[in-house]
């Protein structure tokens, strides 16, 4: 039996005249990875940041878990299972890539409101916060300032962080970009792992990733699906072709 | 790690400077001096509490003389009872006890940053400089308006409030008095900024939507720690009018709020002694420059320039090098 994680219907939003959202309903189940292409500027990153809770739709409806959250505050959403990671990494860069999952952590843990105890010294949160940073891949850069990695490695950290809310779902914007070919396939790689553990809903220009990963595939262009469904179809779907694979040559 | 065990030798040696420097003033039996290592003191603590609102929570409060002269109209208006045994709004006796009005110090400044950053706080940037601003400028016309309490004129405090087992008139005893509190206030602020609490509210200025993702409102974060600094800063402004002997409108004034966050820009924002060496800074030129020119705060606007241009760190960047994070 599979649960529905998220489910969206009927979202719209618009940037003054600029639609970039348009009726566009889906679902992400226990189990998938749900891939989300369209090309630059189809409103990929805008509808990611509808359903984390940072920019408000005009009309539609966002379920989480189950629950209604269309009107939720991103904060609630996150405690609520939702973990993402952004197209342009959000990290604190003066803080060491543990300090960053180590407030996931504490969030995930609703106990932030503790005025005393020291954090550093906590080393329940600090051996979590490494043992979500090995899964990643950057544990040897742990107690490395942000600002100090690589773009690649600020992707994984950001991914520790998702990670440790302990997510009912994931939301990936382009996570292998500026990861390189051997950074992309040990990503990709993960990304398979985790399709048991949290569904994802996945953007990504990377077809030949999309391809191998997605369970389902959805085509957003002008900022409506205008299709959806398993890979094969979608490749054969001619307005897809049209619109974004290129002129009948994919 | 050089650098930490540098800033720690430099914090004890700003600690120590103000007890040697107030008892060699005792020993030249100048109570003028130990008078001026109290105020320095006092002015620090209001900076640390300030401290927490910009330095950890990046919150540029321009209206914490609002918090400081509530502290220090609660000192006054509960000695102004107790002397005439009169009660507050027909009431509340007065009383002498600083325990006792400390707490009510707190009290009120929590209760009106409450309101105030409830209101503020949803604005960012120059906006929150200018609201917070307003904010002052309301309570300094509100204390103008308190004709009972001497309104334009101020209050007198006859005789300094008590402290059980001490006395406060006593000039030196005063000063071991505000030293304690300043200290025991560091140590607990030391605390509260490397807790949870402390963590989130530093997230809270360097990527709030890192907070809000991971599952952290911001607001509640900000306007708890708005309120914390409040209370310092409170408790800095009731040591402040027993210090002097006196409370009046200028307590709340601008200008206040303005030395306040001078004296944190001068020390090192977000540094924990930052507060203390910009305290010592800003009362020694005020001394200085102030004895030997009118114009002392032009002196004092170009020194504030090349701190803010040339010492991003203020004082404590200067001598301990940059803040570290691990
Ligand atoms: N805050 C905003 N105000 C106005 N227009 C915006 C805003 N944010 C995004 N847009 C516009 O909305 C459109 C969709 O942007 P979005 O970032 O969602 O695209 P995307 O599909 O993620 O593209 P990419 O693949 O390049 O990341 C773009 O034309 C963008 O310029
Ligand atoms: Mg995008």
């Amino acid at each position: 039996m599979t649960e529905t994680r998220l489910a969206i219907s009927g979202l719209m939003k618009a940037f003054g005249a600029l639609t970039v959202t348009q009726d566009v309903s889906l679902t992400l189940e226990t189990g998938e990875i749900h891939a989300l292409i369209g090309p630059n500027g189809a409103g990929k990153s805008t509808l990611i940041g509808q359903i984390a809770g940072f920019i408000t739709p005009d009309a539609g409806r966002i379920e989480i878990a189950g629950r209604d959250m269309t009107e939720a505050r991103p904060a609630a959403r996150a405690r609520a299972g939702l973990g993402r990671t952004f197209q342009v990494s959000q990290l604190a860069e003066p803080l060491s890539a543990r300090r960053n999952v180590m407030l996931a952590l504490q969030g995930a843990q609703g106990r932030t409101y503790r005025f005393w105890g020291a954090v550093t010294q906590d080393s329940e949160l600090r051996d979590a916060a490494d043992a979500a940073l090995a899964r990643t891949g950057v544990a040897d850069r742990a107690g490395v300032a942000v600002s100090d990695l690589s773009h690649g490695e600020r992707r994984r950290v950001e991914l520790a962080c998702a990670l440790a809310l302990g997510p009912k779902l994931l939301l990936l914007d382009e996570p292998l970009a500026g990861l390189g070919p051997e950074g992309s396939a040990e990503m990709v790689a993960l990304l398979d792992t985790l399709r048991t553990e949290v569904p994802l809903l996945l953007v990504e220009h990377d077809m030949d990733a999309v391809f191998r990963l997605a369970d389902r595939i959805s085509v957003l262009v002008s900022g409506a699906i205008i299709a959806s469904g398993d890979a094969d179809t979608v490749r054969a779907d001619p307005r897809v072709r049209d619109a974004y694979l290129g002129d009948g040559d994919a | 790690m050089p650098d930490l065990s540098r800033e720690t030798l430099v914090n004890a040696v700003l600690l120590l400077l103000l007890p040697a420097a107030a008892l060699t003033a005792l020993a030249l039996g100048e109570t003028f001096y130990i008078n001026l290592v109290s105020r320095i003191a006092i002015v620090a603590l209001a900076g640390v509490g300030l401290n927490l609102a910009l330095g950890a929570g990046g919150l540029v409060s321009f209206g914490h003389a609002a918090f400081f002269g509530v502290g220090g109209y609660a000192a006054g208006i509960a000695a102004h009872h107790a002397f005439d045994m009169s009660l507050f709004l027909g009431l509340l006796p007065g009383t002498v006890w600083m325990p006792v009005i400390w707490m009510t110090a707190l009290l009120s400044a929590a209760l009106l940053a409450l309101g105030i950053g409830a209101i503020s706080l949803r604005t960012r940037g120059v906006y929150f400089i200018m609201i917070t601003l307003a904010f002052a400028q309301m309570t300094y016309y509100f204390a103008i308006s308190l004709t009972p309490y001497g309104g334009e004129d101020g209050l007198p405090i006859y005789l300094r409030n008590q402290m059980p087992g001490m006395n406060t008139n006593d000039p030196i005893q005063f000063f071991a008095l505000v030293f304690g509190v300043l200290l025991l206030t560091l140590w607990a602020m030391s605390r509260v900024t490397g807790s949870r609490f402390g963590a989130a509210l530093d997230m809270a200025r360097l990527n709030d939507v890192r907070l809000a993702s991971s599952g952290i409102s911001p607001f509640p974060v900000r306007l708890t720690a708005f309120v914390i600094s409040a209370m310092v800063t409170a408790l800095a402004g009731a040591l402040f009018a027993d210090l002097n002997g006196f409370v009046g409108p200028s307590m709340l004034s601008w200008h206040r709020s303005g030395e306040i966050m001078v004296i944190v820009i001068l020390g090192g924002v977000g540094r924990l002694f930052g507060p203390v060496a910009g305290a010592i800074l800003f009362i020694l030129l005020e001394v200085l420059l102030g004895g030997w020119t009118d114009f002392w705060q032009f002196w004092l606007g170009l020194v504030l320039l090349g701190a803010v241009l040339f010492a991003r760190g203020g004082l404590l960047g200067l001598l301990a090098g940059r803040a570290r994070h691990d």
